[in-house]
């Protein structure tokens, strides 16, 4: 399998390649299928409606103190024994783990599931550093044995099927080739078990911070984040600033969204609430537990009424599993760390509407994402203004907005505005296009790839209940 | 300015002005009303749904049971604290069966490899269950470590049926969690697994490749 890089700016290009592949949009399709019903299966004897209401209302509520929850995250954090830093964006975040790493001459780092450790690149960061990073999370393990990155926010290889891991399998770790689940993932246990052992350092993110308690939160099934987390002598956590929330007690409702959402699941394996390192006279768990609160463009998001409901956002993937577009290209063709609808308004405001601009353009506007959403946020309608910011007819406020704006474009817009508000024109206008319909060319651009071109008709719709209304008048009068 | 100082700034001085923070109304995650009956129906619906296995067995006779599991997944060392009163019975049980009990109150750098390597089964006590999702909640102790439920291939924990709960809002809210959590608390529902190979379940990939869940029920068995 050949490694392939994949960048935002190029999506138009991997779109055509993905939609090729049928490989890819036979797992994906596979894997979509299956996840939507298991949502649907898992919300069953819930009032589903009234739940998305509390989570919304929850994660809007932490938003709206989100300073001062900040403050007491950290003030309890610090009380338990945690260590909090700050970073301004993810080179600083990276900075600030490698320090800490030097600090304690670490070469090995095993890590948990973390998109934010993806979205600034950590790995590749600490091992220019000469420090090893490696994934434990199985799906996550596999497509960094496969040099690649996760396709899917909850679960990372999905892009593979049976056939492709048991060649990474055999191929990367020398293990007799195998297409047995239970074989590869015994494989997998034996090799990542000596790794947690010899680990320096374990990384994880974080699904909720509790500014109540002072507590990490951390969702997952393998038991990989438990490992990270309690096994190495110093634990790191790294997250976005808007994970935090007010009270404990809003987990209960915000895990119950999550498990359901992302995978159909009533509830995880584990649910790990971490709220201090090891403690005298405990005997495991780690001497160090530090948090990176990492902003990376999330308060640039916060400024604004409209775009602060991205930051709602709980990271379980359902938007992506019930796009239509995400399901037939796949994750990787969004080149970016979150692929699907939440990438594509989260991650404009994270590079900058010059590499993204296509992004929010990757949507039929059929609304699925936001229906599905836990929080309910309204992806279409963030879809929508980020088109309008691309072409600058937005509030100017998101970087890079107008990177899409074309003089070509505005020009055929206004022209048709203006036909379209002077009746006299427009009507001679159609008229004349109706007569001159032999002329139309056969090939107008990508729309004629898959289509025919459409013709204009002989006579305008105008016109033909202009000749009813005629032939009505007659036969009223014979 | 530091990185703090900044991002608290930038945030305090938000453009499109202060938010206002709603209330939240928490009705739809409490008050199911479940009778005890229903609730241990529940318990074990979910739990063994996600590959638990469930014995019930009574106060008094729980070590039989205890001891019958060991010989039946044939486990020869098996990990569990000494202070708690279900260790301290399981060790009185288990004495002269020859099955080696292996003590864990003992820091983990002196005995990591033999915990991941050599111990086939670890016994826990839990804090309670969650009839709603089918999970136990486990506080960590110094005589009953975070390892303890995690690294064993076997996890056998011992519930008592009165302690089960409606849902993991109703723990927390009864148990007053926010006045002070412990360095690690815990919800497990079912052994480890992971779906990663083409959405195909598989158990055991890090954690315990089965989880026994031993409900001790007050007076006779059920």
């Amino acid at each position: 399998m050949s490694v392939q890089t994949f960048t935002p700016a190029a999506f138009h290009r991997q779109a055509h390649e993905a939609l090729e592949n049928p490989q890819i949009r036979a797992n994906f399709r596979k894997a979509m299928d299956g996840l939507m019903s298991k949502r649907r299966d898992s919300f069953g004897e819930w009032d589903l409606e009234t739940l998305r209401e509390l989570g919304a209302n929850i994660r809007l509520r932490a938003l709206a103190r989100l300073p001062d929850l900040l403050e007491q995250l950290e003030a309890n954090c610090q009380a338990n024994g945690i260590r909090v830093h700050w970073a301004e964006d993810g080179e600083h975040a990276c900075r600030i783990i490698r320090e800490l790493c030097e600090a304690r001459e670490a070469k090995s780092v095993i890590k948990g599931k973390s998109m934010v450790s993806e979205e600034m690149h950590l790995n590749a960061h600490l091992e220019a550093a000469g420090i090893e990073a490696l994934e434990s999370d199985l799906g996550e393990y596999l497509v960094q044995l496969n040099e690649q990155t996760p396709s899917h926010i909850i679960m990372p290889a999905i892009h593979l099927n049976t056939d492709e891991i048991a060649d990474i399998m055999h191929d990367k770790t020398g293990i007799e080739r195998t297409r047995d689940v239970d074989a590869m993932t015994a494989a997998a246990r034996l090799q990542l078990r000596e790794r947690f052992m010899a680990a320096d350092v374990g990384v994880s993110g974080v699904n909720f911070a509790v500014a109540e308690t002072g507590t990490l939160c951390l969702v997952e099934n393998e038991g990989n984040g438990r490992m990270t987390t309690t096994v190495p002598p110093v634990h790191i956590a790294v997250t976005g600033i808007e994970k935090v929330v007010e009270h404990l007690r809003d987990v209960a409702p915000l895990y119950s969204l999550l498990t359901r959402s992302a995978t159909g699941q009533h509830v995880t394996t584990y649910f790990n609430m971490i709220s201090g390192p090891r403690r005298a006279g405990e005997h495991d768990g780690p001497e160090e537990v530090h948090l990176v609160l990492v902003d990376n463009g999330r308060s640039g998001i916060y400024q604004d009424d409209q775009l602060l409901d991205t930051l709602r956002c709980i990271r379980c993937g359902a938007c992506m599993n019930h796009c239509p577009v995400y399901t037939r290209v796949g994750g990787h063709t969004y080149g970016t760390t979150y692929p699907g609808p939440i990438g594509s308004i989260l991650m404009p405001h994270l590079e900058g509407l010059e590499s993204t601009k296509d992004l929010p353009t990757a949507s039929s506007l059929c609304g699925a994402c936001g229906e599905v959403c836990p929080v309910k946020i309204p992806i279409p309608d963030l879809l929508v203004r980020l088109r309008r910011e691309a072409v600058g007819e937005g509030r100017g406020n998101v970087r890079g907005a107008g990177a899409k704006r074309s003089r070509k474009e505005l020009a055929a817009w206004k022209g048709w505005q203006w036909l379209a508000t002077h009746p006299g024109v427009w009507r001679s206008g159609t008229a004349l296009a109706g007569r001159l319909r032999g002329l139309t060319p056969a090939h107008l651009g990508p729309w004629t790839d898959y289509r025919a071109a459409p013709k204009p008709a002989k006579t305008t719709l105008h016109g033909l209940l202009k000749q009813r209304r005629a032939q009505a008048a007659e036969e009223k009068d014979a | 300015m530091s990185a703090r100082e900044t991002i608290l700034k930038r945030l305090r001085e938000r453009a499109d002005g202060p938010l206002e923070a709603p209330e939240s109304d928490f009705a739809v995650v409490t008050g199911r009303g479940w009778t005890a009956q229903e609730r241990l129906a529940r318990f074990e619906r979910w739990i063994t749904s996600v590959h638990g296995e469930v014995i019930h067995a009574s106060r008094d006779g729980w070590t039989e049971a205890l001891a019958g599991v060991l010989r039946d997944k044939g486990v020869q060392r098996l990990a569990l604290g000494h202070e708690h009163p279900v260790a301290a019975a399981a060790r009185t049980a288990l004495a002269g069966t020859g099955i080696e009990l292996v003590a864990v109150d003992r820091d983990i750098e002196s005995w990591q490899r033999e915990q991941f390597e050599s111990v086939d089964a670890a016994l826990t006590s839990t804090g309670g269950g969650i009839a709603e999702t089918g999970s136990l909640w486990l506080w960590p102790t110094p005589d009953e470590p975070r390892l303890l439920s995690l690294v064993p291939p076997i996890h056998i924990a011992v519930l008592d049926a009165e302690t089960l709960e409606d849902t993991l809002f109703d723990v927390m809210v009864a148990h007053d969690w926010a006045a002070g959590m412990p360095t690690n608390a815990l919800l497990i529902s079912g052994p480890s697994k992971t779906a990663d190979i083409e959405q195909t379940l598989a158990y055991g990939v890090h954690g315990p490749r089965e989880l026994i869940i031993l409900v001790r029920h007050a007076g006779t068995a059920t």
